[in-house]
């Protein structure tokens, strides 16, 4: 597992992106978070009354179990978890090996805009982080 | 695998209690969340599930102060103990900074200490980790047993069982009287941030 340091500017562009891509698409919070759980960026209206803590531990956990469950029935990984919920719904995504984007967001947008979203914002999280 | 926030001026770093099943790990997290005061902990979270073992983690995320302008912030986790659970225990150590081996004095249970030592070890080795250069600490914990009819093994034959050939600290305990919980906090604590200073912060400014 890499080392991570976060510089100031990498935080700002990373948070631009998000802001750009999926809080200006209606999303309500998006947590960029690593495969042990630590929070890398935090943005969104709703992000300060979460348990931001507590969401991204289980997020990484809930991600690392289900690759296991995708190693038992022979896939490799999955890319993607949704959980739909009466008023907001949750979607984590990878982000190369490393990263997990966590979106939370309500019926007013679609989980297909939130998956195009998310997708794109891969490509350029990747070479944020890349770059460094 | 520590967290550096250069924006917040933050060090994140991770302490994993582990340990054999009902040796005590989620005690050491409830004791020390009890005796923390409120501005310096956070929420502690665990999964409930049926029965009192813990099946995924425990997680209590701490506030330890400044150092050179960093604040240092510490989340403990625990892992599954029982055995069959080795894959939940294994994620859970994905980017540990420092641990801490309880270990259980029944005699009944001398062989599952030495066994999850043993797993402990080959869990790190798969992250590229060797036990021997990480910050550890071992917790003879249940220590008020000691003085009960209940067949105990003594410090000597736990030290020699687990702690022959690591030769790191170790700190008799009762983690369900608060005795011995702190001490072992401080020194795990002490270890992981001068490790995570020692690797990063330092190299950085050198």
């Amino acid at each position: 597992m890499r080392d991570f340091i976060l510089t100031a500017g990498m935080i700002e562009k990373t948070r631009m992106a998000i802001e750009n891509s999926l809080i200006s698409a209606g999303v309500r919070t998006a947590l960029l978070i690593d495969g042990a759980g630590n929070i890398l960026s935090n943005c969104g209206k709703d992000s300060s009354d979460i348990d931001t803590i507590s969401l991204a531990a289980l997020a990484a956990a809930n991600l690392g179990a289900t690759s296991q469950i995708a190693k038992l029935i022979g896939e490799e990984d999955f890319s993607l978890l949704f959980h739909k919920g009466k008023t907001d719904n949750i979607h984590f995504g990878r982000i190369g090996s490393e990263l997990i984007l966590i979106t939370i967001f309500r019926e007013d947008v679609s989980l297909g805009l939130v998956r195009c979203r998310v997708s794109e914002l891969a490509k350029t999280i990747t070479e944020i982080f890349e770059d460094n | 695998m520590a967290l550096i926030d250069l924006s917040k001026r933050e060090v994140h770093c991770k302490i994993v209690y582990c340990g054999p099943g009902r040796c005590g790990k989620t005690t050491n997290l409830l004791s020390v969340y009890e005796s923390m005061a409120e501005k310096d902990r956070g929420k502690m979270l665990t999964i409930d599930t049926k029965g009192d073992r813990t099946l995924f983690f425990d997680l209590l995320p701490l506030n330890l102060g400044t150092i050179r302008g960093f604040n240092i912030r510490i989340q403990l986790y625990t892992v599954p103990g029982q055995t069959m659970y080795e894959a939940t225990r294994k994620l859970v150590l994905k980017g540990v900074d420092g641990l801490v081996f309880v270990a259980d004095p029944l005699k009944v249970r001398r062989q599952s200490n030495i066994e999850s030592l043993d797993d402990l070890r080959r869990h790190l080795q798969d992250y590229g980790l060797k036990i021997e250069k990480m910050p550890l600490v071992i917790q003879y914990n249940k220590r008020d047993l000691a003085d009960t009819p209940t067949p105990t093994l003594t410090i000597e034959e736990l030290e020699s069982d687990l702690n022959d050939t690591l030769k790191v600290k170790t700190f008799p305990a009762s983690a369900i009287e608060g005795v011995g919980v702190f001490e072992t906090l401080q020194e795990i604590s002490k270890q992981t941030v001068r490790y995570v200073a020692n690797k990063h912060l330092l190299a950085d400014m050198k």
